[in-house]
């Protein structure tokens, strides 16, 4: 996760927030806690007055090559604000308001030397302006734009070679082309040529930016129009499609690849029935590619058969197409295609059966590399493993990995969910078997369950070594995928998947052997017995002789007395990495069976409840971290070996941890635990909270790690919720409790928390330079404030502070001090401070992103002018 | 050139090489694993082992009981211990000019050869390799030496009584040739004979050929040999490593070793599951200073030691040695490929993660863990992850000892053969600081070392406690008494990390035994994965090798990867076997002496290819072909003197130039034309051409390697035809 960070202390929010120099500017007030201003101060995009004024200065600064150019960011920005603007106000009018726009473009088109930069952001700018029709004729009025974009424009600049220029260009008639006018336009500047060979640009960011644009005019071009026979194309949209057909037959493979890639994005986007016409027209070059030998462009074509086939003019008669190409295509590119049309929930039988024949295929082989025949019954009995699958697997060993892994995780894609009937013809939407389909068993696409854990737990055994192959070829592929860690993770991952479905007692008896095999290697590297130790989690969680997700059956309770040993020596690893996520699985153990009377009895047998805990004291501190949360989740549940012991020295050690740890993951684990140890009302908590609130408090509040920090307040939270009781409104914006009215509790309820110093730590991270804690501290203060009732501001309060001390007291928490200025804080004094308070302001001060400062478009317009020294007397020169 | 194979142990080779003139001894292993036939020799009088029964025939014949003891269903021979010799009559011994040393494990059997088969040659060793040798020689015939036995059983040994015994007595080879211990003075001399050799160093032998050693990356001072003549170069590889925690690869190694297996090394960052890991963990961190070092990346593609392997013996600096030289290998006609792991499936990382897992649970439990090994070797690496692991695994209280009569010895070779370490470690020496962390250990008291139990130790001995002690047979040295002392508690644990002996084996005079076993062999040799990436590189032509790697290891026998697989296929031998080299020798290399070369006029007879014709005579000695101007020619003597043998020089005539070149027949006819001939006919034929002076009758048969004109006793048209001819060719 980034760290958001806030404003720095010396620009902290509320009064002390520096007004944008264009407010201040306007005279916008300096600030205050008014919480009115919150809103206000949301930068509108629009063009005012100060934008317009600043606006010509700025044309200028760009029209003069001399003048130092300002960075391609800002005028991205500058773009992006003119959109906003074209899209709120009527482009025409800005333009006119605004003279110095059509000068600049003017001015761009005389001038033969404008840089780069700047002729790419005209030719941009000019086309957001023109993409409303009466803007287009403004400018056409001086054939500005013939002048901009057509051969004689930038194509003809030495400018054209830089790709900035050409992208520009592209990205211009992307935005004009919105109208039937700009048909016009593009026919006299010759455009379609050009975009033609940007198609082959050697700038890929040109090259695709000229495939969307193709597909843009094409679109446009036959917009509004009747769809027709071939020939009744319009004239534009006719020279588009004949190039495209052109560029499927060709030889080239990049060629065709352009050709796919147009295709596929047009087939999302072209009115229905031209694209019915389209794809009547293209569908056979199409089909030619599948005949080639090897298929030219696979991945787009794959791309290209999926876009097709979700879209309406997809025929039945297509699935013969779809069919060709599984069987054409390579495994590496079958694959991604087979799950495609599996995912589709309306292709025929036959082609799902095919589909999932590619996906199977791998394993199938796999599986039979290792099973004397007859063996049991296994994937695909029928189908003998395809040439190319076999040479993918016997080849080499990272083609061997590659197709293994793709197989594995598209399969994963379709695991269908615990206890969901996966595909058949009864589901909605599915389309009738293809006429020239076979008819199939009905039961032909049920998840083949047995057989794949049947095959994973095979390939796992390949990778350790310990599969017997059943041939010459098979012990090839024993010798490949021995000791291979991918291959390893991505079975592991996959059979962790395969438990949400049940399997034969016999099965799942292997699978829990092989993950014991695997915990207990010392061949696994760390990355696969982390993939173990979650696959062995889902088993347990979904292990179907488990009476209930609590309890455990008896196959997992042997499995997990089983473990134990191979997860005690995991803790003693010299590698961080295995101890590490050895932590981390008995967290995840204790979690969910630590109630459980056959898992307590084991694992205090075990001695991992003593490693645990002297992992504490680990060198690698994500191993602490990982060993603090262990061992709380342990406490929780009471297993340690010496409860008695163990019920003072934990909290007081996981505080040595918070306060002396000099890493800052355990610190955060440790605030969290004692957060989580709080709310469910850990024993050893239980006599002095307050105390322990305190200190913990105490040395979160001067962590210099801001998630520590933000962890803290919700320690707070939880505190202040036990202390006040249920709370009948937790946001004071949510709906109050139905009934009577609680009474709010008086300040002597706040008692308790005072004692805690929760407000010492909670005034001062309202103000803290971190966004996240100022914004959970903020959080809690409006709880407690709807907790105890409105009061008016600047109210008195009996027996509180003076509200100038108070003022004074916030001034010092907002400079970051550290002192107590309004001495120990008392229930009266809180009150008084939360009183004080704007915390709906505050909130929505600390809701707006860190930038909204710098976002308005006069900030950016006057960041570009000061680099360009207009604004500022700074031209000095740097030396 | 042949191959005499005198040992079928493959990591324990002694083959002997005869090429050119030269016979070259490469290594001389003892096979030990003769001594697991033996009960234990204990240091302290052992009533367990006093009391077995001894053991009978099936018939009750007792004739053998005082010979062999049975326990626990295994039979032991109650002796001295005896080593298994290399061949001794495949070869006449003495004739052997010089043995090649690679490691010293591959040298233990040097006193029974330079000792006692009349050798006279030289034996070739780097340093480190002759004085760890000598450390290991010394610990063995200490260990042996210090329990005498009066009893020494032969009975047993007779062919028709072992025929009688129980396996694997029944089926133990060559026990006739089985040898006792040698002593301290054999090693002396023998060591004596050695003469010590840098790496890179290139040596001459009799002028014929050049050995060189070359950094093997397996031990320190390990070496690889290269044998070459002129023309012919024979690699010998044996104990090679190739972990690149070895960090100086050269250039070219570290080409080879880091290209990683396609997504195998790119480990994804782990999943932020927990909200305390908000920020992007640590990537794989070497600990110390390692972390910048590029050379620290893994052996590439193999997945038995991938990364991980590089991570652990990183983070214990496992590296001890100059990386593996391979750039020097290539272009050999032939690679005679020794010493590969023993434990294929095994990968080291793996293992070192187990024995310090295992070490950690048992001292925890307070149980004591042994750990049988060689006093030099994996102890180094131990102790160096040892250095590690024991505070992050809250072990610093606990102590290790290493007991061995030449432990002080071994430790502080280790720290002074800075020029033999790996760059790292060699830095250390100049800041200065030992380049092994075990000294740091031995200051802090962590580690402790003995010559034997007996002593201080008895006195410092504080349980529990981990034990580093030999020998890994468990046959004798200190280890046995740990095994009578520690064997009945299930609390204490033996982890074996030395491969060359079965742990099973080892154990079986111990049994019934309580104390858990761990087999975490550590064998950092080449693996066939690196086998084959290394043949790929290097490229020679034959590789020979022991038959062991020519097929999958029985245990495995479907794992088609655990073999040597190359083209053309290896040749494989066994003890016993003498192979023929397929391989020719086609060239020597003959020297010119300087006035001699410049009498030479070449002439270019094709651009870039010069000829010129030489008159020398030629002298061979030592090897060496020179030459040498021709004597030149004597004056006629008009005396009488008589002819002395000694000048009789071969007879110098004047030779008739040579000719080179080729005859264009259609210029050639058009030259006859010029020169009168008319009626010229031009046959073709398979070979050339035939010309045809039809008038003449005369035949001028061209071919491409000569030409005849035949014409019937017309000597002067031969003449002018062969002139005609000799226009068109060079003459030199």
């Amino acid at each position: 996760m980034l760290v958001v960070r806030f404003l720095p202390p010396s620009r902290a929010p509320s009064s002390t927030l520096p007004q944008p120099r264009a407010a201040q500017e306007r005279g916008g007030t300096g600030g205050g806690a008014s919480s009115a201003e919150g809103t206000k101060r949301e930068p509108h995009l629009a063009m005012d007055r100060e934008c317009a004024q600043l606006l010509p200065a700025l044309c200028t600064l760009l029209a003069d090559p001399g003048q130092p150019l300002v960075d391609d960011t800002c005028l991205e920005k500058l773009l992006d604000w003119f959109r906003t603007v074209t899209e709120t106000e009527p482009s025409l009018l800005v333009l006119k308001e605004n003279p110095c726009l059509t000068e600049l473009l003017l001015h761009t088109l005389k001038l033969q030397d404008t840089s780069a930069r700047v002729l790419s952001f005209s030719l941009r700018l000019a086309g957001i302006f023109a993409a409303q029709e009466d803007c287009f004729q403004y400018l056409q009025q001086g054939q500005l734009l013939l002048g901009l974009f057509g051969v004689a424009g930038a194509q003809g600049r030495p400018a054209w070679t830089i790709p900035g220029v050409r992208s520009g260009w592209v990205q211009g008639m992307c935005s004009l082309a919105q109208h039937p006018s700009a048909l016009q336009l593009l026919d006299d500047c010759g455009a379609v040529d050009t975009i033609f060979s940007l198609q082959g640009d050697p700038s890929l960011f040109v090259a695709s930016a000229a495939g969307q644009l193709l597909v843009h005019v094409l679109v446009l071009a036959v917009q509004g129009t009747a769809a027709g026979q071939p020939l009744d194309w319009p004239p534009c949209a006719r020279r588009i499609v004949s190039h495209l057909e052109n560029a499927l037959c060709s030889p080239a493979a990049p060629q065709v690849t352009r050709a796919l890639n147009v295709l596929t994005s047009l087939f999302g986007r072209c009115p229905g029935p031209w694209a019915q016409v389209l794809w009547a027209q293209l569908r056979a070059p199409v089909a030619r590619l599948l005949e080639r030998e090897p298929v030219p462009a696979a991945h787009s074509l794959v791309d290209l058969l999926l876009g097709v086939a979700r879209s309406p003019v997809f025929r039945s008669s297509d699935h013969a197409l779809l069919a060709q190409a599984l069987s054409q295509l390579g495994p590496t590119h079958a694959g991604p295609l087979a799950l495609g049309i599996l995912k589709l929930h309306s292709s025929p039988q036959a082609l799902r059966t095919q589909a999932l024949g590619v996906l199977l295929q791998p394993l199938a082989y796999v599986l039979k590399a290792a099973v004397q025949p007859p063996g049991a019954p296994g994937l695909l009995d029928a189908v003998a493993g395809s040439p190319g699958v076999v040479d993918a697997l016997l080849g080499s060993k990272s083609s061997c990995a590659g197709l293994l892994c793709q197989s594995l995780a598209h399969l994963e894609e379709l695991q269908p969910p615990a206890g969901v009937a996966w595909v058949g013809t009864d589901l909605p939407g599915a389309g009738a078997p293809s006429p020239s389909a076979p008819a199939e068993p009905t039961d032909a696409l049920t998840w083949p369950q047995a057989p794949l854990l049947r095959a994973v737990v095979t390939m796992l055994r390949f990778c350790n070594g310990s599969a017997a192959p059943a041939s010459s070829a098979g012990g090839r592929l024993c010798g490949t995928l021995a000791g291979c860690a991918r291959v390893q993770r991505a079975a592991l991952g996959f059979l962790g998947a395969l438990s949400q479905g049940a399997g034969p007692q016999e099965l799942v008896t292997q699978v829990f052997a092989i993950l014991l095999e695997y915990l207990e290697s010392p061949e696994s590297s760390p990355t696969v017995l982390r993939k173990t130790f979650q696959s062995a989690l889902q088993w347990l969680l979904h292990c179907p002789d488990a009476p209930s997700s609590c309890a455990l059956g008896p196959q997992t309770q042997l499995f997990l007395t089983e473990l134990l040993p191979g997860l005690r020596k995991r803790l003693c690893s010299p590698c961080w990495e295995v101890r590490d996520s050895a932590l981390e699985f008995l967290t995840q153990l204790t979690r969910h069976w630590g109630g459980q009377a056959g898992f307590r009895q084991a694992l205090l047998a075990s001695e991992v409840p003593e490693l645990a805990e002297q992992l504490l004291q680990d060198p690698e501190s994500y191993v602490r971290a990982s060993a603090v949360a262990a061992v709380g989740q342990l406490s929780i549940r009471g297993l340690h070996a010496s409860p008695e012991a163990q019920q003072e020295r934990l909290p007081a050690e996981l505080l040595r941890i918070l306060s002396a740890d000099s890493e800052g993951f355990p610190r955060r684990a440790a605030v969290r635990v004692l957060t989580e140890w709080l709310r469910d009302g850990h024993a050893g908590l239980a006599e002095d909270a307050e105390r322990l609130v305190a200190r913990v408090l105490g040395a979160a509040g001067r962590d210099l790690d801001w998630e520590v920090r933000a962890q803290a307040v919700e320690l707070a939270l939880v505190f202040l919720a036990q202390t006040l009781g249920p709370p009948g409104a937790r946001r004071p914006s949510a709906e109050a409790a139905p009934g009577p009215p609680r009474p709010p509790p008086g300040p002597e309820a706040l008692r308790p928390l005072c004692r805690a110093q929760v407000f010492e730590f909670v005034f001062r991270a309202l103000f803290d330079c971190d966004r996240p804690v100022a914004r959970k501290s903020c959080d809690l203060l409006l709880v407690l404030g709807a907790r105890l009732g409105p009061g008016s501001p600047g109210e008195p309060v009996g027996g509180g502070p003076s509200p100038a001390s108070v003022e004074a007291a916030l001034q010092g928490w907002r400079a970051g001090g550290q002192g107590q200025p309004l001495g120990a804080l008392g229930p009266e004094a809180v009150v008084a401070v939360l009183r004080a308070l704007d915390l709906d302001g505050l909130q929505a001060t600390l809701a707006e992103s860190s930038d909204h400062v710098e976002k308005s478009p006069q900030s950016l317009l006057q960041d570009m002018l000061a680099t360009g020294g207009v604004l500022g007397d700074n031209q000095a020169d740097c030396y | 050139m042949k191959l005499y194979c005198l040992s079928g142990h493959p990591t324990l080779p002694c083959n002997v090489l005869k090429f050119k003139s030269t016979t070259i001894m490469l290594d001389c292993g003892l096979d030990m694993t003769s001594t697991l036939s033996f009960l234990p020799l204990p240091l302290v009088q052992s009533p367990r082992l006093s009391n077995l029964p001894g053991w009978s025939l099936k018939d009750g014949n007792a004739f053998l009981d005082k010979e062999l003891k049975e326990c626990s269903g295994h039979v032991f021979v109650d002796s001295v211990p005896e080593f298994c010799l290399p061949e001794t009559e495949l070869i006449d011994l003495s004739t052997v000019d010089v043995i090649l040393i690679s490691n010293y494990h591959c040298m233990m059997a040097l006193p029974y050869i330079t000792e006692h088969t009349g050798f006279t040659g030289t034996v070739y060793a780097t340093e480190p390799t002759v004085q760890i040798g000598r450390l290991l020689m010394e610990e063995l015939v200490n260990f042996i030496e210090r329990v005498p036995k009066a009893q020494s059983a032969s009975l047993w040994k007779n062919k028709d009584v072992q025929r009688l015994l129980p396996a694997p007595l029944k089926d133990a080879v060559e026990v006739s040739t089985w040898r006792r211990c040698y002593t301290m003075q054999e090693v002396n001399s023998a060591l004596s004979k050695i003469q010590l050799v840098g790496y890179s160093q290139k040596i001459e032998l009799f002028g014929a050929v050049q050995v060189t050693p070359l950094s093997s990356g397996y031990a320190l001072g390990s070496s690889n040999w290269i044998i070459q003549s002129h023309y012919e170069k024979v690699s010998y590889v044996s104990g090679s490593s190739l972990l690149t925690t070895h960090p100086q690869p050269s250039r070219h190694c570290h080409e080879m070793l880091s290209n990683p297996e396609p997504g195998e090394s790119q480990e994804k960052p782990r999943d932020e599951s927990q909200p305390w890991r908000n920020k992007a963990r640590h990537p794989h961190r070497n600990r110390g200073q390692k972390q910048t070092d590029p050379r620290s990346k893994g052996p590439a593609g193999t997945s038995h030691m991938t990364y991980q392997l590089t991570e652990l013996f990183q983070t214990h600096e496992r590296s001890l040695n100059e990386p593996m030289d391979q750039a020097s290998l290539k272009n050999s006609d032939v690679l005679i490929l020794t010493g590969l792991t023993q434990i294929p499936t095994a990968n080291p990382d793996g293992m070192v993660g187990e024995f310090c897992s295992n070490l950690a649970l048992t001292v925890r439990n307070g149980g004591n863990v042994l750990v049988p090994c060689y006093p030099s070797g994996v102890i180094y690496d131990l102790l160096e992850c040892l250095y590690q692991y024991i505070d992050s695994a809250g072990l610093s209280s606990v102590p290790f000892y290493f007991i061995s009569p030449v432990a002080n010895s071994s430790l502080e070779f280790s720290q002074i053969f800075a020029e033999w370490l790996c760059h790292n470690k060699q830095s250390k020496v100049y800041l200065p600081e030992p380049p092994f962390p075990h000294a740091e250990l031995i200051q802090t008291n962590k580690l402790k070392h003995y010559p034997s139990i007996h002593g201080d130790f008895s006195n410092d001995f504080r349980q529990p406690c981990v034990v580093f002690t030999g020998h890994p047979s468990l046959r004798f040295g200190d280890v046995v008494h740990f095994m009578e002392l520690w064997g009945k508690s299930s609390l204490n644990t033996v982890i074996f990390t030395e491969p060359d002996f079965s742990y099973l084996e080892a154990l079986a005079p111990y049994q019934p035994l309580a104390m858990k076993c761990i087999y975490c062999p550590i064998d950092t040799r080449l693996n066939f994965i690196q086998v084959s990436k290394l043949l790929k590189e290097v490229q020679p032509l034959h590789v020979v090798c022991p038959e062991q790697y020519t097929q999958p290891p029985p245990a495995q026998s479907h794992r088609m990867d655990l073999m040597i697989d190359c083209q053309p296929p290896a040749m494989s031998y066994r003890r016993a076997e003498v192979l023929a080299l397929p391989f020719k020798r086609r060239y020597e290399k003959i020297e010119i002496m300087p006035e001699l070369a410049d009498s030479l006029v070449p002439m270019e007879i094709k651009p870039g290819i010069s000829l010129a014709t030489v008159s020398a005579v030629l002298h061979t000695k030592d090897n060496k072909h020179v030459l040498q101007p021709p004597p030149r020619p004597t004056q006629p003597t008009s005396g009488k003197k008589r002819k002395r043998v000694s000048d009789d020089v071969p007879d110098c005539k004047v030779l008739k130039p040579l000719l080179s070149g080729s005859i264009p027949v259609e210029q050639f006819v058009q030259t006859l034309e010029k020169h009168g001939f008319n009626d010229i006919k031009v046959e073709d034929t398979a070979k050339g051409h035939i010309v045809l002076l039809q008038e003449a009758e005369t035949l001028i048969q061209i071919e491409e390697d000569s030409t005849h004109i035949i014409c019937d006793n017309d000597e002067m048209l031969r003449v002018r035809l062969r002139d005609l001819v000799l226009k068109f060719l060079q003459k030199f």
